[in-house]
């Protein structure tokens, strides 16, 4: 950041819910006042204070551009990407805690196991059952269309990790692994959503859905991820019935 | 660290994390809640109707509830019909009510041993209560004396 800028600049107060666990036995709050640019977003002031006012604060990000998903948090108590965010729509004072439900391991580093071991457990990956292609498989526009909507999961937690029945059992599969289901159970060149069907109707798959849509507030690419659970829990219906 | 060496006496690196096995899943192929979300739906619409039509005719209809009094429960009671519809109120809305639980507790509560007794004390109670009511509605006797 340009420091001769700085001066004319407006300033605003990030407050981090920071934890070493070397050092701290419960998380506790920490208040930064840091200058922004009408153009900076909440990951350049995380930058500002990493680099320039103290450099032990650890949190993930990669591309900074709302791709990689590594930067989901929960800013003034809702799950968003700190590089999607801008500083100035977040008011004087701004909340900055780790996505909940998962166990912190530091500062805004959460131990994401649990949820890639979630998604993994649906299959999220082409299943076949037929002779492959002598070219490519081939999809209709239509066809294609029909899961376009959850093709756009970055797998960034943000969803799982703002629902409240995720919060007190981690067991349930949550909304991101469901959505990852979606996009192969609707694919119709893939030949598994028998299987993946069968994994969501367990008890801990999506009648464990309270519809409080929390996940579509959440989710920084705008899928409809409740839409997308419902689609699940229809196509497990008519199946029986 | 400590560096880890194999049997030659070369440095392993490690994994940077050994994977925790997630806790068993019930792989128990079953339908269950899926017929628990579509009763929970099927179920309450019927109450609408059932209960809206109970608190309709005892509250509002022909002088309302000032006119209940054990010669009327008897009458109704003379019909099979309105024995039927008690006894389906009581069923759905007892079931309907005790699943609703069930779910709150599964949500809520968070060691399994909480779980597990307040689950206990919800099916014992829905039972005394499915028991209790369907035991009057099949035997209800308009003579009092008797």
């Amino acid at each position: 950041m340009d420091t001769a800028a700085v001066s004319d600049q407006a300033v605003t107060t990030l407050k981090i819910r920071r934890y070493d666990p070397e050092r701290d036995s419960e998380p506790h709050w920490e208040r930064y006042e840091v200058p922004y640019e009408a153009s900076d977003r909440l990951l350049d002031a995380l930058h500002y204070v990493k680099w320039n006012i103290d450099g032990s604060l650890a949190f993930r990000r990669s591309c900074a551009h709302g791709v990689c998903g590594s930067d989901a948090m929960r800013i003034n108590g809702a799950n968003k990407l700190s590089c999607k965010v801008l500083v100035r729509d977040l008011g004087p004072e701004i909340s900055i805690e780790p996505i909940k439900g998962l166990p912190v391991e530091k500062d805004l580093i959460v131990d994401m196991d649990p949820f890639f071991d979630a998604v993994k457990a649906v299959k999220p990956y082409l299943m076949t059952d037929d002779h492959e292609p002598t070219r490519e498989r081939l999809q209709s526009a239509a066809d294609r269309e029909r899961f376009d909507d959850t093709t756009k999961c970055i797998l960034c937690a943000a969803c799982t990790t703002s629902c409240p029945v995720f919060w007190n059992d981690g067991e349930y599969f949550g909304p991101a692994a469901i959505v990852n289901a979606h996009r192969f159970i609707f694919d119709s060149r893939d030949s598994g959503a028998e299987e993946r069907l069968e994994i969501l109707n367990e008890k801990e798959g999506v009648w464990r859905c309270r519809t409080t849509f929390n996940c579509t507030d959440a989710c920084p690419r705008g899928i409809e991820v409740t839409k997308a659970i419902q689609e699940v829990k229809r196509a497990l219906i008519f199946r029986r019935f | 660290m400590t560096a880890t060496v194999d049997g030659a006496g070369r440095p392993v690196i490690e994994a940077p994390r050994s994977r925790a096995p997630r806790p068993g899943r019930a792989r128990a192929r079953s339908n269950f809640e899926l017929y628990a979300w579509v009763f929970m739906r099927v179920s309450g619409l019927a109450l609408i109707v059932l209960v809206f039509g109970h608190l309709f005719i005892m509250n509002v209809l022909d002088g309302g509830v000032q006119r209940i009094n054990w010669g009327f429960v008897a009458g109704r009671y003379a019909s099979p019909f309105w024995r039927l519809w008690d006894l389906t109120m009581l069923l759905l809305a007892e079931l309907h009510g005790t699943n609703g639980l069930r779910t709150v507790i599964n949500d809520y509560a968070e060691r399994p041993q909480s779980r597990f007794w307040l689950k206990m004390m919800l099916y014992t109670s829905a039972f005394l209560v499915v028991t209790l009511g369907t035991l009057v509605i099949f035997t209800f006797d308009p003579n009092i004396s008797g």
